[in-house]
């Protein structure tokens, strides 16, 4: 939050949101106390588990739901009693969206959510043939809208949400339920957007941790309604990252990895198993995991391997996943029930290098799931 | 409406409609940028309606065919009991407006919690409209939409079973008509907003009203043989008095059961009716939406 009023009103000023669902047989606090600044043109995420409360956030941020205690406001306008003036400059899409009419077709689907905005009937067919266009659903336009696939029927959702060429755009788990090639066409829509309007700002709620970090300057870690950490990608891993991890494959290591852990700089060496599935059966490789103090100590690494006579087949260096970073703060796994949380839940300790790096898994799984 | 196609502009930006200069600049709309995105509405809201007649054609089967052969069936009724010739012509004209009942309960009353189980209503209410907006929209397709299904069996049933109208005050006649929609559309309006909150009975709802008011708005019968019940559907039901009215305006110096009132009096309680259903379905509204905005009810949980 900055120290001085900002000469522009925050894109969306948050403060001591708390929001109670009475609830039988006992109220469920969906958020506790949240306090959120993002600024105007800042692609901004809210990253978390089923239940953490992003949606409610996101609904009272879109005048659909009022908080219990504290108060929001969107660009200066209270979420409140300021309705009118945020649904005319805003717009939401959501994942697994059904919304029209499946009769209609794509083309006069849209025109018609073109009319809730105001748009000229003219005007409102040339943009929707515009949008069209940009997201990719030419061939589709004359098609009915019952018959699209999830992934087009999103793609039409995101056209719907830019008809009124929204200052701020809450989008809401928008490539759940997509297939890999489907949510990176939506993805690469959001990004394609956002370059064309850079002043917008973005809302993005999402469970997908690579979408947040893909796509997010600023990301809040949400859980059990508190936001727990808040930063840009890169700052939120160096919370969990006190060493830099590097993963060496070297032809021969005379010595043993015991010579580079009297290398300064570096805090741990550890071999790690040759891969043997690669079909090259006569080819001996050493894989060393290394931690060291910082990036600047590899150049004494690199030198003190040339000098024991290994040549250096490939390196790489591990980074944290926005995982780990929940898991240090939560203590239990992204996926995971709530109910399998261990009791001593207190951030892990401070990171020993694996023999072979969970990380790494970690990363590619998550790869998996949204590439 | 659909051929309307422009390429877009060479190097425009397919992103941005039109630029505006800051956040608060657009969030000020004119007065006349206001009614205009709530007209726009209507004819919005009202496009998939109109449009839906000319793409199911099932249509033409269940709501002009099927209220046909219920008309047929009471026409032959009342020649088996010899009844007086002008009443197969009330039993016609019932049928007819049977179309515009069965409209307004089934598909603007029972619309918006529709709308809210196929994720419609959260996006109509974060869009800058008014929502009277779109449940005049449903209103107007609706009429579209019934008008030619009355149409229909009206001019089917009258050729068929030879039914002469004696006119003498056509304006009085039409304008009772389109009276008698405005309060009916009302109606549903308001039953739209009150359904909503009440959830999933809404189903159930329809189906207890539908048979209880065909029988108390007297379409099947001249509303005057239900004595003092039908004074009191008069007075609180739009299809009752509306019919009685059109009725007697329809049929002009043929013999009618006397009881009700005389049709201008009987438009003037149109016009209170509509004043009436339009006051109080915008005041559901504004109570449906601060309630739902507080319990979180304007979508089904797993949106």
């Amino acid at each position: 939050m900055p120290a001085t009023q900002p000469a522009q009103p925050l894109a969306i000023d948050v403060r001591g949101i708390r929001r109670v669902y009475k609830v039988k047989p006992k109220p469920v606090v969906a958020l506790d106390g949240v306090d959120l600044a993002v600024e105007p043109g800042e692609f901004f995420g809210l990253l978390g588990p089923n239940g953490a409360g992003k949606t409610t956030l996101i609904k009272i941020l879109t005048t659909l739901l009022l908080p219990s205690e504290g108060t929001a406001r969107i660009f200066g306008f209270d979420v409140e009693r300021e309705t009118k003036q945020i649904r005319r400059i805003m717009n939401m899409v959501a994942g697994g969206e059904q919304s029209g009419y499946g009769i209609l077709t794509v083309r006069e689907q849209l025109w018609m959510f073109s009319q809730f905005y105001g748009l000229p009937s003219r005007d409102g067919w040339n943009r929707v043939d515009e949008l069209i266009d940009a997201v990719g659903l030419d061939e589709q336009k004359a098609q009915r809208v019952s018959t699209l696939s999830t992934g087009q029927r999103q793609k039409m959702n995101f056209a719907r949400g830019l008809l009124n060429d929204p200052w701020i755009f809450f989008l809401d788990e928008p490539t759940l339920g997509l297939d890999v090639s489907a949510a990176r066409s939506v993805r690469e829509l959001v990004l394609a957007w956002k370059a064309a309007v850079p002043g917008r700002t973005v809302l993005l709620t999402t469970h997908y941790m690579a979408e947040a970090d893909e796509l997010c300057d600023r990301i809040a870690i949400v859980d059990h309604g508190r936001i727990l950490a808040l930063g840009t990608p890169d700052e939120l891993k160096r919370r969990v990252q006190r060493e830099s991890v590097f993963r060496i494959e070297l032809d021969r290591l005379d010595g043993g990895v015991a010579a580079l852990r009297q290398v300064p700089g570096v805090v741990t060496a550890a071999q790690a198993a040759a891969d043997q599935g690669d079909g090259k059966a006569d080819r001996q490789t050493i894989l060393v995991n290394l931690a060291l103090v910082d990036d600047a100590a590899l150049g004494g690494v690199v030198g003190a391997l040339g000098g024991l006579g290994a040549q250096i087949l490939a390196l790489r260096k591990s980074e944290p996943s926005l995982e780990d970073v929940f898991v240090e703060l939560v203590g239990r796994g992204f996926h995971e029930d709530v109910d399998s949380t261990p009791k001593d839940s207190t951030p892990r300790a401070r990171r020993e290098p694996p023999a072979s790096d969970p990380t790494d898994d970690a990363r590619e799984r998550e790869t998996e799931v949204v590439a | 409406m659909t051929t309307v196609r422009t390429k877009p502009l060479p190097g425009r930006n397919a992103f941005v409609y039109r630029p505006t200069a800051s956040p608060q600049a657009a969030a000020q709309w004119t007065p006349r940028q206001v009614a205009m995105t709530n007209l726009r509405t209507v004819i919005g809201r009202a496009y998939p309606r109109v449009t839906g007649m000319f793409r199911e054609k099932s249509w033409v089967f269940f709501e002009i065919l099927l209220p046909f052969l219920a008309t047929s069936a009471f026409v032959f009724v009342y020649r088996a009991l010899q009844a007086p010739p002008q009443y197969v012509g009330f039993v016609v004209l019932g049928g007819a407006m049977t179309a515009f009942w069965l409209n307004v309960i089934w598909m603007m009353a029972q619309q918006l919690w529709w709308e809210k189980s196929q994720g419609n209503l959260e996006l109509y209410f974060a869009a800058p409209m008014n929502i009277m907006a779109v449940l005049f929209g449903m209103a107007f397709g609706g009429f579209v939409m019934s008008t030619t299904r009355a149409a229909a069996v009206l001019i089917i049933s009258s050729t068929l079973y030879g039914v002469s109208f004696s006119i003498d005050q056509w304006a009085l006649l039409i304008g009772v008509f389109f009276l008698t929609l405005a309060a009916l559309y009302g109606l549903g309006m308001m039953l739209a907003s009150l359904f909503l909150m009440w959830g999933r009975e809404a189903w159930h709802l329809t189906q207890l009203l539908v048979e209880p008011v065909y029988f108390v708005s007297g379409l099947n019968f001249p509303i005057a043989r239900l004595g003092v019940l039908g004074s009191v559907a008069i007075s609180i039901l739009p299809l009752a008095v509306g019919l009685d009215a059109m009725r007697q305006l329809a049929f002009a110096g043929a013999a009618y059961p006397i009881g009700t009132p005389p049709p201008a009096i009987e438009a003037a309680i149109l016009v209170g009716m509509v004043v009436v259903f339009l006051v109080l379905s915008r005041w559901c509204l504004a109570v449906l939406e601060r309630r739902a905005r507080r319990e979180g009810a304007l979508s089904v949980r797993w949106q």
